[in-house]
């Protein structure tokens, strides 16, 4: 039996009267990486931002290692920090530089020493490509570097999972190879992955697993093979034609 | 207008220019720093996110109506005015405030009521990705602003601030109205004692303008050092660049 890291049990999500997810069951074992995909709208991004409760889901559980977090008792601070998040809008803090913006997250929240969060840093950044660039400030890096400091800033907290939500998304087309070969490596790293994407050739070559939403249900999952090349769903082939069209 | 009489006045009273612009300067500064600290207080409340209906929205709520209340009295009246009400006002209750002190009080709250909205758009036009990312790995409200938003505030309002020091150095001239002897109020008694009012005050221009001129450079070299270089170092090139 393999462990489960999170698992999600009939999670639900309005914004008002607007439901936009509908009673979503699924889990995420130790060390596979999940590919999310499905079309604008489908509640993707909704989906991976009440997993770190960025939003507050209208109802169900979120089992961290056998824990509902949840629950009203329960440190959300503490398990957001075994999650790290790489957004689609990067995000770094743009006051401080490539370095710091690595290191801050470990000295406030996890209270490391500063040499001990550095370390930890550049061993990250050096994983990312971006060691060399320790003195910039956000607002001097390209797109891509951008995305590849976030990536390690989230890989400094030490996470149990890294979520990303459409990471290359707001790239240039020259440097969504760059972030794609970072995370291609950490997937071989071993890392537990959730990632929602649209670059289905890179979902077919690192996930363990894709899974298919539609509408705010989860409507196929399987391996790569199963999903993408044989999916049996109705609406899972009509997104695939569509998505491959373009 | 001669330029002899000009020096002579000099000559005769550079002592008191001096001590009139000192205290303008002192007045200016202490009371800009204090508004903007008043600013970044009523900015910092009027943006801590609260669940609806518990007890602290509401403790809050009222806070923040007499914080506005505040703001629209001293931007809805003439610091002029404003430094006759804190003054007499509070001497006729049996409150003699120091003068330079009364001073301070009337431009700091002044400048404070100008800040907060600075400071309050300061904070809203963060953008809600700076939180979210802070909030990620794991920080609470305080820290994400302490470590992560505040300092981006602090130097969104850095011009803001520096505007309003100006401002504070020429409109603390009002104070003359309660005998602070700041640089108008020097000014308007040299010139009471010598009837050179046109030489007196042309020299009381320059000495403005010198303080105005330097605080605004000042403020632009404080400016220029938060950014940062343009440029960064690269560090040297590593073994592997990308693993
Ligand atoms: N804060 C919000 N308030 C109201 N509605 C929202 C909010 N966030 C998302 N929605 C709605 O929820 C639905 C799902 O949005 P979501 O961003 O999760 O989709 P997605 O699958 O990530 O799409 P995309 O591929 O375009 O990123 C959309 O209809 C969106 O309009
Ligand atoms: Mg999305």
């Amino acid at each position: 039996m393999m462990e489960k890291v999170i698992e999600i049990k009939h999670l639900n999500k309005s914004f008002g009267s607007h439901e936009v997810l509908r009673d979503v069951n699924f889990s995420v074992n130790k060390g596979e990486v999940v590919c999310l995909i499905g079309s604008s709208g489908s509640g993707k991004s909704t989906l991976l931002r009440c997993i770190n409760l960025l939003e507050t889901p209208s109802g169900g559980e979120i089992i961290y290692k056998g824990e509902n977090i949840l629950d009203d008792q329960h440190d959300i601070k503490k398990y957001r920090t075994h999650l790290g998040m790489v957004f689609q809008q990067f995000n770094l803090f743009n006051n401080h530089n490539v370095l710091k913006n690595c290191t801050v997250g470990q000295q406030k929240v996890l209270k490391r020493s500063k040499e001990e969060a550095a370390a930890n840093a550049l061993k990250y950044l050096k994983t990312v490509g971006m060691d060399q660039y320790v003195n910039a400030k956000p607002r001097q890096l390209s797109g891509g570097q951008k995305q590849r400091v976030a990536i390690a800033r989230a890989l400094a907290m030490d996470p149990e999972v890294m979520l990303f939500d459409e990471p290359t998304s707001a790239l240039d087309p020259e440097m969504v190879g760059e972030v794609l070969k970072v995370m291609r490596n950490l997937a071989d790293g071993g890392h537990t992955m959730l990632i929602v994407t649209h670059e289905m050739e890179f979902a077919r070559e690192v996930s363990d697993r894709v899974v298919f939403m539609d509408k705010g249900v989860i409507v196929e999952e399987g391996s790569p093979e199963q999903v993408l090349v044989n999916p049996k769903h109705e609406r899972t082939k009509e997104f695939l034609k569509r998505t491959i069209k373009q | 207008m001669s330029l002899d009489i000009i020096l002579s006045i000099l000559e005769e009273n550079w002592r008191s220019f001096l001590n009139g612009a000192y205290m303008t300067l002192l007045i200016a500064i202490i009371s800009t720093i204090i508004g903007a600290l008043i600013g970044l207080f009523i900015g910092i409340m009027h943006t801590i996110p609260v669940r609806k209906k518990s007890i602290k929205s509401v403790i809050l709520k009222v806070f923040n109506f007499i914080l506005t209340v505040y703001v629209e009295i001293f931007r809805g009246t003439p610091m002029i005015v404003q430094a006759m009400v804190v003054f007499y006002g509070l001497a006729a209750y049996g409150v003699q405030l120091d003068r330079f002190i009364a001073a301070i009080i009337v431009v700091g709250l002044n400048t404070g009521a100008y800040m907060a909205e600075y400071v309050r758009g300061g904070i809203v036009s963060i953008d809600k990705g700076q939180y979210e990312a802070a909030e990620a790995i794991g920080m609470g409200h305080f820290q994400t602003m302490t470590s992560v938003i505040l300092p981006q505030v602090f130097r969104n309002i850095l011009p803001a601030t520096g505007n309003q020091l100006i401002m504070n150095i020429k409109d603390s001239a009002v104070l003359s109205v309660i005998s602070v002897t700041e640089l108008f109020f020097t000014s308007t008694s040299i010139a009471g004692a010598n009837f050179r009012f046109a030489e007196t005050f042309f020299i009381t221009c320059i000495f403005y303008l010198i303080m105005t001129f330097v605080a605004s450079r000042i403020l632009r070299m404080i400016e220029k050092k938060m950014d940062g270089q343009n440029a960064y170092s690269v560090e040297s090139k590593r073994e592997e660049p990308i693993v």
